[in-house]
């Protein structure tokens, strides 16, 4: 097969469904329980003492 | 410091150099090779008077090394407020040979050279040396580590500086390869990958080492700027020279796909140098400036993703209605459109993060600047994804909408966020008091505003009308009006752009003096407006 309808096939199937599963992934474990804490700690960061 | 192995480096350069000039291909090569001569042959002189030649271990180890490297970003301070002047005004420069033909003085400073030099000296002298110094400010502070790579940050800084020398001389020499915000030929190109490469290492490097366990959300803007400059710079200069000693390259790509790659590049040019690198400095100077934490971090993080994931996308709606395929403008389309919700969720977190400390607002200019910085960077992207709407862009493409909404993104939003923390650095980096006038913020805040706003909406109603009277018929199916008629129409508001600019300019050259008098370490004696409450005698 020519090397762009391989890479385009790939990248409108196993690709696509790859980057918004990851991209998922990411928001929801940036949600998840328990993350609200950290996220606060994290925020605090900039402010301690320069 | 002796700096003798980077001084030999110099004086090698600065002979290939010659050599360069001496063996060229072509006279455009070797006038450039001439300014890079002169160039290194400076920098080599003013390195030999710094080495001291007094014998081994009598040279003083004066400079102990501090918690933090902060010299080099003093030096990209003052350089982001030089190149900041001179990009407005060549900016102001061009706006007025719109209007008036006769500025244009052949051959070296036509508007079609000019131009470039302009956009490369806001976007890439002023931005970039903005996002490179306050980057290695933010990512040392918020990893509590000094810079990787020693004097590695150095060579970031001034082969920087060479980049853009070289960049605008050839600008003005007449040596462009015509891609939009990718004019430099190869051989600049290729020396900007060297640099970059280094840049990343620096800042990888000081992740990597950080005391800090998490990695602050600013950091991931900076690093995913980087990493993606690096990945468009490279695929979009694909080119093949025509000589090794010679200016003139071609694409690696052809037709339509090279206008893609272009769009590619351009518009993530965009999304990464001009949004991801800037938000960067919102997520660390805005919360530092109101002494607050960011409102959501959580939303920092969301933000970010889906910021990444969705601006590479969109570049094809710069390509609607030409040879490019139908459905790549589209997909173009949508994800301009879907961008619009992780932009305004910045902005939004942006915003609030104010909340509980409005008051700032009306006490504190430089707040102020940053409010302002965030409300253009929510109204210009709102108005991108409109106008990647193809009926929308069948109206917008071509007009100077265009250039308005480019404007009101890049003065208010890159403009505003970036004066923002240059007042808050400067302070900081020569251990001041405080600026040496608050009041002259406050005019520098005002004369920006009303320049943007005078500039944008100039631009809106010169758009339309443009793009109107292109598209008029008769009902005999003839165009209305010839392109030159459209062309003459346009004067007053060329004319209106141009005061729109001064003014913007105007404030900068406030910004240069007040920034200034602030490192000699004079302080003005003053009374902000706002910052006392006015006092009302009982009745």
């Amino acid at each position: 097969m020519e090397a762009y309808t391989a890479l385009r096939q790939f990248a409108d199937s196993w690709g696509l469904l790859g980057m918004a599963l990851f991209f998922l992934g990411v928001v929801l474990f940036t949600l998840r329980p328990g993350a609200d804490a950290q996220a606060k700690e994290a925020a605090q960061i900039p402010l301690k003492e320069d | 410091m002796n700096y003798v192995s980077e001084t030999i480096l110099l004086a090698v350069g600065t002979f290939l150099a010659l050599l360069g000039a001496a063996f060229a291909y072509d006279s455009l090569f070797a006038a450039h090779m001439w300014v890079l001569f002169f160039v290194l042959l400076v920098s080599t002189v003013v390195m030999l008077r710094k080495i001291s030649f007094a014998p081994a271990g009598q040279t003083s180890k004066s400079s102990v090394q501090s918690e933090y490297f902060d010299e080099v970003i003093k030096y990209g301070t003052i350089a982001t407020v030089f190149w900041g002047v001179v990009g407005f005004l060549v900016g102001v420069v061009v706006a007025l040979q719109l209007a008036f033909p006769d500025l244009n003085i052949e051959p070296w400073f036509n508007f079609g050279r000019v131009r470039p030099l302009h956009t490369s000296a806001v976007i890439f002298a002023f931005g970039g040396n903005a996002l490179i110094a306050t980057s290695f400010y933010v990512v040392q502070r918020t990893c509590r580590a000094r810079l990787f790579g020693g004097n590695l940050a150095w060579f970031v800084f001034w082969g920087y500086q060479l980049f853009i020398v070289m960049a605008a001389t050839g600008y003005l020499l007449g040596i462009s390869q015509s891609r939009e915000y990718a004019e430099p030929e190869w051989y600049v190109d290729l020396w900007l990958t060297v640099v970059w490469v280094a840049y990343l290492l620096v800042f990888l490097g000081t992740i990597l080492k950080r005391k800090e366990p998490h990695i602050y959300v600013a950091n991931w803007f900076y690093l995913s700027f980087i990493v993606t400059i690096a990945m468009l710079h490279v695929v979009n200069n694909l080119a093949i020279p025509v000589s090794f000693l010679g200016v003139k390259s071609y694409s690696a790509f052809a037709g339509v796909q090279d206008a893609l790659t272009q769009w590619w590049y351009g518009h993530n040019a965009v999304g990464f140098f001009l949004t991801s690198g800037f938000l960067g400095m919102m997520y660390y100077f805005v919360p530092k400036q109101v002494n607050r934490p960011v409102y959501s971090y959580r939303l920092s993080i969301i933000h970010f993703w889906a910021l990444i994931f969705m601006y590479i996308w969109a570049g094809p709606h710069h390509l609607h209605y030409t040879a490019l395929p139908d459905w790549a403008q589209t997909l173009g389309m949508v994800f301009s459109v879907m961008l619009w919700m992780p932009s305004w969720g910045g902005m939004i977190n942006g915003l609030m993060t104010l909340s509980g400390a409005w008051d700032k607002i009306r006490t504190d200019p430089i707040v102020r600047m940053m409010v302002m910085a965030i409300a253009f960077y929510g109204m210009a992207t709102f108005e991108g994804p409109m106008m990647s709407v193809k009926a929308v862009n069948s109206l917008s493409h071509y007009t100077d909408w265009t250039i308005g909404h480019v404007h009101s993104g890049a003065l208010g939003w890159n403009g505003m966020i970036t004066f923002g923390a240059i007042y808050y650095l400067t302070p900081k980096l020569w251990n001041r008091r405080r600026l040496y006038s608050l009041q002259l913020v406050n005019w520098h805040f005002w004369l920006a505003t009303l320049g943007i706003v005078v500039y944008a909406a100039v631009m809106w109603v010169a758009g339309v009308q443009q793009g109107l009277m292109w598209r008029e018929y008769d009902d005999q199916g003839f165009l209305v009006y010839s392109f030159a008629e459209s062309v003459a129409a346009m004067f007053p508001y060329y004319v209106l752009r141009a005061v729109g600019g001064a003014m913007f300019l105007t404030g900068a050259l406030l910004m240069a003096f007040n920034v200034t008098m602030t490192i000699l370490g004079y302080e003005r004696q003053e009374t902000v407006p706002g910052a006392a409450p006015a006092l009302q005698p009982a009745e």
